[in-house]
């Protein structure tokens, strides 16, 4: 276990342009996306790969609050909200030397 | 409704899969042109089924289900694929067999949906499409093996390619058919479960995702250095706003410099028909009605035809290339700003080339709320039908002069299309501020893979524009034209008359009864007579203008074309009046039946209606009046 990996989680909101982290998990009390269709934000995340080991990359922020951002994860790219990233807590990944 | 069609089938399939996995082109490839799109029964979201006939005859009904993430829906379409999978769907038969499209590309994305559709207890196969695509950047995979870990067969397709669909075909043959199942025992297996996944199965789907890839020995495509190095500039914060800002500007510039050329032949075709058949026509109301109706209303609309299918080609391949979306990224945080989504740039952007494909596009806009802002500000969108009138007056009244690099008569574009956008802006903040609840509703956008976009889906889109437009141009605006011809040209003018014979008819009756509204905002009562057939299209008003002044010419100017007689007879400030009336432009009746049937109520339309008109009628009004004092 290295020292990255035991570190705390922190939002994925924390993390820089072009940074990598493993998703820890996925906070529950996100907002809901449609009263009428009864989804949640967290639910589709961890649909769309949010899940607990999961490398993920910030490959894009917009300025100038870095909201939206554009993260990878496993293979496909998707803009989300500042509002909505930071659900995803996150310890940074240990770069392959 | 189910169609006759798909209840005789032997076997019924419903195509499920993510967004952007190749599910329609696959579709397609099956079906060919044997396809009837409708819509789902109560709601808006468009129903896509199709047949076709193995080798052995056994005769297929397939159904193409709107793309989703999971049985857990966000928007409308997500919400269609899960009621027909889990037997909810009003006047929907369940299918007999689901065919899983996962994209090669992205796995592990595909995968959970099949995990969570499998679940469901359906006789299954997953088609493995975009296979291709994937080995090019490293990918592999064991199909057998997967087809083991996941306990259901698993056929390579390449949905472009024949041999694809083939094989796909073939491994249908072994499910049984409808007939064959209702005549045996039901068994445990037929049971379908019919719940929607929870949060926890969602998890634990999750974690198997890898365990199966693995198992399949599965290696992931990487992202190309080319798509990493065009996202780092057409994602970057300023390069990217600058590369769209670029992007919108040449549209515009090549609508109007690439069309001159054609649009120069067609008029010139146009006019020496119309000379031809005024030739060997006898004088008289035939030869009227042929010329100054028909030949002259149809010819002032369809000399647009190339700047039309220019703005959708380029319209197509933006949608094609997997630009949108990052668009939308970029724009998200300035629209919302005015209480938008980014998600609403798709559906305005299709509002330039028709605000009712745009208005369908606002379904796949999750939010409510956002989706009512987007309806209502799409019509100020410049459509395509409003080319016609903004190139008419353009070319009348402004001169065609350098400026810079570019062309003054494409500033001059620009510019209009420019206010109309700032208007939707302007009204979007308004409903923000005054009408609507703040409630946040996410982003959530997929930025799919660029592609080449493929020629032959491009030529067939054009080719579908093209079909629309002419018979648009044969069908309403001919009969438009031909009620304008006799309204303007009975009754007869008396004997001893001596103004032109359309201002003793009907059509100049209509004219000068409104022109008591109009001429406040300096139109005559030609413009007031032609914004009347107008409301069944816009580029009608075109058509209407070019059938009143052929009606009401002189002998010698009877052949001219429309363009040299409103420059020298209208006054600068009355074809900027129109310009700015243009820009807002409230008579479209589709777009008004269009958002009545898409919000199912008349409340947004006669809304939508009232502002249009009213901010039309201030903006001319400003107009004309600062046009005035300018130029006396």
């Amino acid at each position: 276990m290295s020292a990255a990996a035991s570190a705390l989680p922190v939002p994925l909101t924390n993390l820089r342009r072009g940074a990598r982290a493993i998703v820890q998990c996925v906070l529950d009390e996100t907002p809901v996306i449609d009263d009428a269709l009864h989804s949640t934000v967290g639910q589709r995340l961890i649909e769309l790969g949010f899940v607990q080991g999961v490398e993920i990359e910030i490959v894009e922020s917009m300025w100038p609050l870095g909201d939206p951002l554009a993260v990878r994860v496993r293979g496909s790219t998707f803009a989300l909200r500042r509002r909505e990233a930071c659900a995803v807590m996150v310890t940074p990944a240990v770069t392959p030397v | 409704m189910d169609s006759a069609n798909r209840r005789l089938a032997d076997v019924r399939i419903a195509l499920v899969g993510v967004p952007n996995c190749g599910k329609t082109a696959l579709f397609n490839r099956l079906t060919g042109s044997r396809q009837k799109v409708a819509n789902y029964p109560g709601v808006t979201v468009e129903r896509k089924e199709g047949q076709f006939r193995d080798r052995a005859g056994r005769h297929y009904s397939v159904l193409d289900l709107p793309g989703a993430y999971s049985l857990s829906p966000t928007t409308l379409d997500e919400a269609i694929t899960r009621d027909v999978v889990l037997g909810r769907a009003h006047g929907e038969v369940p299918p007999d067999v689901i065919v899983c499209v996962a994209d090669a590309t992205h796995m592990p994305l595909s995968l959970r949906l099949v995990l969570e559709i499998k679940r469901l207890g359906y006789p299954m196969v997953v088609a493995l499409n975009r296979s291709d695509l994937a080995k090019k950047r490293g990918f592999r995979l064991d199909v057998a093996r997967l087809s083991a870990a996941l306990g259901v067969p698993v056929i390579e397709t390449v949905a472009i390619a024949p041999a694809g669909a083939q094989a796909l075909i073939a491994g249908l043959a072994a499910f049984e058919g409808r007939e064959a199942r209702e005549a045996r025992a039901p068994t445990p297996g037929d049971a379908i479960c019919n719940l929607a996944p929870d949060r926890a199965e969602t998890e634990r789907n999750q974690h198997l995702v890898p365990q199966i890839l693995e198992q399949a020995g599965y290696c992931e495509p990487l992202r190309t250095r080319a798509a990493a190095r065009a996202d780092a500039i057409l994602m970057h914060p300023a390069a990217g706003m600058l590369a769209l800002g670029i992007v919108l500007f040449f549209v515009f510039q090549a609508v109007f410099s690439w069309a001159a050329w054609p649009m120069d032949m067609i008029e010139a075709g146009v006019g020496a028909f119309g000379t031809w058949v005024a030739g060997v026509l006898p004088e008289g109301a035939l030869r009227s009605l042929l010329v100054d109706g028909i030949i002259a209303g149809l010819g002032a609309v369809i000399v647009f035809l190339p700047q039309i299918l220019i703005l959708f080609f380029f319209i197509l391949v933006l949608e094609d290339s997997g630009y949108l979306p990052r668009a939308a990224y970029l724009l998200d945080r300035l629209m919302g700003g005015v209480g938008l989504s980014g998600r609403a740039f798709i559906p305005l952007l299709s509002s330039f080339a028709c605000a009712i494909p745009g208005i369908m596009a606002a379904r796949t806009i999750p939010s409510v709320r956002d989706r009512i802002a987007t309806i209502m500000i799409a019509p100020l969108m410049t459509c395509s039908a409003r080319l016609p009138v903004y190139a008419l007056l353009i070319a009348a009244f402004i001169p065609s002069r350098a400026v810079g690099p570019f062309n003054l008569q494409g500033l001059v574009l620009f510019a209009l299309y420019a206010a109309g956008v700032l208007a939707a802006l302007a009204v979007a903040w308004v409903m923000k501020r005054f009408l609507t609840k703040r409630t946040y509703h996410p982003l959530l956008l997929e930025l799919p893979d660029y592609q080449w976009p493929d020629l032959r889906s491009l030529a067939v889109g054009l080719w579908e524009r093209v079909r629309i437009f002419l018979r648009r141009v044969g069908g309403i605006i001919l009969s438009l034209m031909i009620v304008l011809w006799f309204l303007s040209s009975y009754p007869a003018p008396p004997p001893g008359a001596t103004g032109p014979a359309i201002e003793y008819s009907f059509a100049g009756m209509l004219g000068r009864a409104l022109h008591v509204v109009f001429a406040p905002i300096g139109f005559n009562w030609q413009i007031a007579v032609a914004l009347v057939p107008g409301l069944a299209a816009r580029e009608v008003a075109v058509s209407a203008l070019g059938t009143v002044y052929a009606m009401s010419a002189t002998d010698s100017a009877l052949e001219s074309a429309l363009l040299p007689v409103i420059s020298s007879t209208w006054s600068v400030a009355t074809g900027l009046s129109l310009l700015a009336w243009y820009v807002f432009a409230p008579q479209c009746l589709s777009t008004l039946a269009v958002v009545k049937r898409e919000t199912q109520s008349w409340r947004y339309p006669l809304i939508m209606a009232g502002y249009l008109f009213a901010l039309a009628y201030l903006a001319s009004f400003i107009t004309w009046r600062v046009a005035l004092a300018w130029s006396p």
